[in-house]
């Protein structure tokens, strides 16, 4: 089982490494709240560079829009090779393993951007 | 690296479909058995470039593929921008390829479709066996039940790429990045809200549920290929599919997902052609 808690606080480190990914995402700023089971995350995203990674518990949260899944499913996603039905955000959503709810435009209409950017915490195929 | 041309021709075809005027893109390559090719919902012809490629299957298969009227090259009819919403039904999805079977004069034909291609060739199978020499379904499955709100793929306020976006994850992982990003560029050139209203055929008007254990193979050979990361049509609804169809015959592609022809050509071309064998030896 993957440590996901010092994995996902890589996530600025990797995703503002990817100056496709920034470019991609640079008319976006966002707040989101990212569940993994019974831990919360909130990711701030200025012009497509994130800025902070949070962890909860929180006493007031605001985001704009949350994905919640639960451990198991959120590690079968970063798997360097996840199995079909956990390879894609779309694939977890079409399975009921992800929610995606609140105000879903930035989610949608930075679709790329969003699935690259939690891919970018999936672990490395063995060479 | 030397130029050279592809042996594909493209041609317009100009038809009456359900007696309207239509402008069709039509390419095709080889001799023999026609085998007609049908893209995915928002796509276009351009998928089946490695079938239509494939000096062994066009030394035996004038093999056929055009665009959907609204796709690719082809031209939505004559005062297309007063329809408020495009929509394609499974009625008006039949009218078209019989329509273009009927143009080329095409005898018996094999028809291949992906996805809503897939879904209509069962409907062909069902409601017209006595035209058509086989049907070969990718990622075919009776029914799809919505698992997002499509209503985001044709708004003013999210860039069309997104219909891309949202099907980026049905390709599997293995596919060549060459090849993956081929397959979805098809996506971001579809026109607007075209995606979305071909969806209304996958997801509402074409669910062929009640009806698909009357098709008859003995009349119209089924042969249903599907990729096993393919979460749209799964696996699980072809099989499903499959035991409904006395004597369908079911291939899973391990691997492969929802776009077997184009981010995958190599190895669905292994697939494909002990098919296309098959159904040559019981022609």
């Amino acid at each position: 089982m993957i440590e996901t808690g010092s994995m996902i606080e890589t996530l600025a480190q990797k995703a503002n490494a990817n100056c496709a990914l920034r470019h991609r995402g640079r008319f976006l700023s966002t707040t989101f709240l990212l569940q993994v089971g019974a831990t919360n995350w909130l990711i701030t995203i200025a012009n497509g560079e994130v800025t902070a990674v949070t962890k909860g518990p929180f006493v007031m949260p605001t985001w704009v829009f949350a994905l919640r899944a639960d451990s198991e499913s959120w590690a079968g996603f970063w798997a360097a090779e996840p199995k079909p039905g956990f390879h894609d955000l779309f694939a977890l959503i079409k399975h009921g393993l992800l929610k995606a709810e609140g105000n879903l435009h930035p989610f949608m209409a930075n679709l790329f951007y969003f699935k690259e950017l939690l891919a970018t915490l999936r672990e490395q195929r063995p060479a | 690296m030397k130029a050279s041309f592809e042996p594909i021709i493209g041609r317009y075809l100009n038809l009456d479909i359900g007696g309207t005027p239509h402008r069709v893109y039509v390419e095709e390559a080889g001799q023999g058995t026609p085998l007609l090719c049908l893209h995915t919902a928002g796509s276009d012809s351009r998928q089946y470039r490695a079938v239509l490629n494939d000096p062994q299957i066009t030394a035996k298969h004038r093999v056929i593929a055009f665009d959907l009227p609204w796709h690719g090259k082809s031209s939505p009819p004559a005062g297309w921008h007063t329809i408020e919403e495009y929509r394609l039904t499974s009625k008006a999805y039949v009218a078209i390829i019989l329509s273009v079977v009927d143009a080329l004069e095409l005898d018996k034909p094999i028809v291949m479709g992906c996805s809503i291609g897939g879904r209509i060739v069962l409907h062909l199978a069902l409601d017209h066996p006595d035209r058509f020499g086989a049907i070969i379904g990718l990622q075919a499955g009776a029914h799809v039940a919505p698992y997002y709100d499509t209503q985001w793929l044709h708004r003013p306020d999210v860039h069309g790429e997104v219909c891309a976006a949202v099907v980026s994850g049905l390709i599997g992982p293995y596919a060549s990045e060459t090849d993956k990003w081929e397959t979805l560029w098809h996506y971001m050139q579809g026109g607007p809200g075209i995606f979305k209203g071909d969806l209304y055929f996958y997801k509402i008007d074409g669910d062929i549920r009640s009806q698909i254990a009357r098709i008859d193979t003995s009349k119209c050979p089924v042969y249903l290929l599907s990729g096993e990361y393919d979460y749209s049509c799964t696996p699980q609804d072809t099989l499903d599919a499959a035991e409904l169809i006395k004597g369908a015959q079911v291939t899973i592609m391990k691997g492969i997902g929802h776009f077997p022809m184009s981010e995958a050509p190599e190895q669905f071309l292994a697939h494909l052609k002990p098919v296309l064998e098959q159904i040559a030896s019981a022609r």
